[in-house]
């Protein structure tokens, strides 16, 4: 199967998809790692206003990001889950 | 005999690592800085079984990685002091990414003890743990916690006696990182166990390895041998080219993986998690229209609470200072001329007096703050006010010192404490006393009426205000860009979801602040008052007056002859180029104990009398003496520049260094020496 890779920030609200990668640097891939966000998770957008910062819900929290770093952030479409 | 141990205190930030640190320690706590850095250390005690415990609340980590310094403090804390025991506490309702740096502390062999907090609400939400099971998958204690009711305490701490009395020879699991990795791990442990030796005394040699696989740069620089560096350099190209990933990534998935199959047999969920209050109420209050309406009414409500219902306290303590003045100087004869007496009623007195008053508000704003903060609320004004602070470099969370920095910085700058960034939170203070302060009014209440028409009152004082603003943005951004560039902290954030305070937990960081405001004023702030009282006393005039001792002219005399008066005129030559003469200048002086002193000193220049309506004698002679260029001048500089003692000696504490209250106070006043002398000269061309 075949998954649409795409940046983060491109994700409308309410929309569910899996983390791929994260292109930036050790410091913000370490901090997002340890909250969480390590390829293969499941992400659901919450809020996607444009401009200004972005809310996902990631394994039962919600986070805020900045706008900048859901670019950096990678997802493809998810497969059926059943949660 | 006592028994002394120390405890730490981990988790990640908004696991109610506070309820639970409030729960051990009730209000015998300390609160004071790291050595060095910009992290705040609380520190608590208790007695329990004859063991006489200290706690020491770490900083609020996701992890225990080199990248940011609340994460080094919390590590080296671990391990340079080695406490006899470490709580991790855990959001019970939030297990898998809680567990993440659990799973750093077992593998640093850390003595640990696992508090599942709101176990609560975790069980409300169909979540039951097999806490028994959990505790063997994972070698350590467990103990269920609900830390805003208090509940759990016993237990807590009877696990964490028996496991300090476990000593630290207990072994938690090895997390198994796959075969690829645990080939390299195993050739890089071997070769720092037999060339790092002193490194090995301290940090478990796995532990070395996996971070060394992870390039954590503190770590990595304390490597000497050249042989380990080449050996981990080519085991992460290899591991690379395996997984096409960094190692470091995929040791975090391994250890999600570890945690997840621990999970898997012991949690059971039989409800489907909602956030559903939580979500309702965010979708209101970070709405992108009621967001920011909301936060301003908040913010405002903030600000009445704190200026507004401070007043009558304020009030009574100035009445207290008043009265205490005046028995004291009954203490001496009538007119007498004692210097103590003066040094008791002018300096210390006036000086400790003018700035213990300020206590009420600080009280009231730390209310307000910990009350938004416990809520959950602050994380969603971050939120609302990040696109404006983004654009220049800071995020949404300066804001609300800044708002505060409107009343008084000394309380804005102690706001800043909910700033974990260090470089966000430096400039936000550096450039905090721009936020034109309560104290300041006073000199524009004094100069507006006396020289521009009544229509353009308003305009002014707004455009006076306005400046402060646009200088704090642009001092702001110039910093970020210079002394406070590099890594910009990216910007991530939990939304907690929404709780409600506890009363104790409110009251305990109210008087904290509280506490450490008034230890200042009775330290630092004393000192130097006393040094001011001096340098506006002595040397007495040569001459002495024939008047009454107290008349106006006999203390214009006084203050000519002082220190202070003596300086102002010795500047006189430098201050000529803002428009500015010695009597200004002497003011300016003063006005470093605080802004109000400006006012009152010119009185004493102009010998009019301090009083209502001596004020309006002292506008008239100012007329007489000054040209409207001048007087938007004087405001100006008292705008930008030199915050007041009070701030400096803040700053120093918050700060931890001397090095930045005194850039601070060199900075601002250069400024403002800069931007007035650029306003005189120009004005001086057109009026």
């Amino acid at each position: 199967m075949e998954f649409s890779q795409r940046p983060l920030s491109g994700v409308k609200a309410g929309e569910k998809v899996t983390l791929v990668y994260i292109d930036a640097g050790h410091g913000l891939r370490g901090r997002l790692t340890a909250m969480g966000l390590v390829p293969g998770t499941i992400l659901t957008v919450i809020k996607n206003d444009r401009p200004g910062p972005f809310v996902i819900n990631v394994k039962n929290t919600k986070v805020m990001l900045g706008r900048g770093m859901a670019q950096k952030i990678i997802v493809s479409d998810t497969a059926v889950q059943n949660d | 005999m006592e028994k002394k141990i120390t405890v730490a205190i981990a988790g990640n930030p908004n696991s109610g690592k506070t309820s639970i640190f409030n729960m051990l320690t009730g209000a015998r706590q300390h609160v004071g800085n790291y050595p060095g850095v910009t992290v705040e250390k609380k520190e608590g005690f208790g007695k329990y079984k004859g063991y006489k415990i200290t706690f020491v609340d770490l900083p609020g980590t996701y992890s225990l990685t080199a990248y940011s310094i609340e994460e080094l403090v919390a590590r080296n804390f671990i391990i340079d002091t080695r406490p006899d025991v470490v709580v991790d506490i855990v959001d019970a309702s939030n297990i898998e990414r809680n567990l993440y740096l659990a799973t750093q502390l077992i593998e640093m062999n850390a003595p640990l003890v696992l508090a599942f907090n709101m176990s609560d609400i975790a069980e409300q939400r169909g979540l039951t743990f097999d806490i028994e099971q959990l505790s063997e998958l994972l070698g350590t204690a467990i103990v269920r916690t609900v830390g805003n009711k208090a509940k759990g305490k016993e237990q807590l701490l009877e696990a964490i006696i028996k496991t300090a009395e476990q000593g630290r020879e207990r072994r938690g699991p090895k997390i198994n990182y796959g075969t690829e990795i645990e080939e390299e791990l195993a050739r890089i442990e071997q070769i720092v166990k037999e060339g790092e030796k002193e490194l090995t005394g301290k940090y478990p040699a796995r532990w070395v390895a996996v971070k060394l696989l992870e390039q954590d740069s503190e770590i990595t620089s304390k490597i000497k041998d050249k042989f380990i560096i080449e050996t981990v350099g080519t085991s992460i190209k290899h591991l690379k080219n395996i997984f096409r990933d960094e190692p470091e990534i995929v040791i975090a998935d391994r250890r999600y993986g570890f945690i997840s199959g621990a999970c898997q047999e012991t949690i059971k969920s039989t409800v489907e998690l909602r956030h559903s209050t939580s979500d309702l109420v965010d979708s209101i209050v970070i709405n992108r229209i009621l967001g920011l309406p909301i936060f301003l009414l908040l913010m405002f409500l903030t600000f009445v609470l704190t200026f507004k219902l401070g007043k009558y306290p304020m009030e009574a303590l100035e009445l207290f200072f008043n009265r205490l003045s005046i028995t004291v100087a009954g203490f001496f004869q009538q007119g007498s001329q004692s210097w103590l007496k003066s040094l008791l009623v002018d300096g210390v007195i006036s000086g400790v007096g003018g700035v213990v008053v300020f206590l009420p508000n600080i009280l009231l704003l730390f209310l307000a703050i910990a009350f938004l903060e416990d809520t959950g609320y602050m994380a969603r004004a971050a939120f609302v006010m990040d696109r404006l602070m983004h654009k220049i470099g800071l995020h949404g969370k300066s804001f609300i010192p800044m708002l505060i920095g409107f009343g008084c910085s000394l309380p804005a700058i102690m706001a800043t404490r909910i700033i974990e960034n260090r470089r966000n939170r430096l400039t936000t203070i550096l450039v905090l006393p721009l936020f034109s302060c309560g104290a300041r009014l006073t000199i524009y209440a004094l100069f507006i009426p006396a020289f521009f028409a009544e229509k353009w009152q308003g305009p002014m004082l707004w455009l006076i205000y306005l400046i402060g603003i646009a200088l704090a943005f642009i001092s702001a951004k110039i910093l970020r860009l210079t002394i406070f560039r590099g890594e910009t902290i990216p910007f991530v954030m939990e939304l907690p979801p929404y709780r409600v305070p506890t009363m104790k937990s409110l009251a305990i960081h109210m008087w904290q602040r509280g506490w450490l405001f008034l230890r200042k004023a009775g330290t630092i702030i004393l000192a130097i008052s006393i040094i001011l009282w001096a340098a506006m006393s002595f040397p007495k005039p040569a001459e002495k007056p024939l008047e009454d001792v107290n008349s106006e002219r006999a203390q214009q005399l006084r203050l000519e002859s002082s220190i202070i008066g003596r300086v102002g005129k010795a500047i006189e030559p430098a201050l000529r180029p803002l428009g500015f003469d010695w009597k200004i200048g002497t003011a300016l002086i003063g006005a470093t104990a605080a802004k109000e002193v400006f006012v009152s000193q010119l009185s004493i220049i102009y010998a009019v009398g301090d009083s209502e309506k001596s004020r309006h004698t002292l506008r008239e002679k100012l007329q007489a003496n000054y040209t409207p260029l001048t007087a938007f001048c004087v405001m100006l500089f008292c705008l930008i520049s030199t915050p007041c003692i009070a701030t400096v000696v803040i700053t120093r504490q918050e700060t931890a260094s001397w090095l930045w209250a005194l850039f601070q106070f060199a900075a601002l006043t250069a400024m403002a020496y800069i931007i007035t002398f650029v306003v005189y000269q120009l004005g001086s061309l057109f009026f």
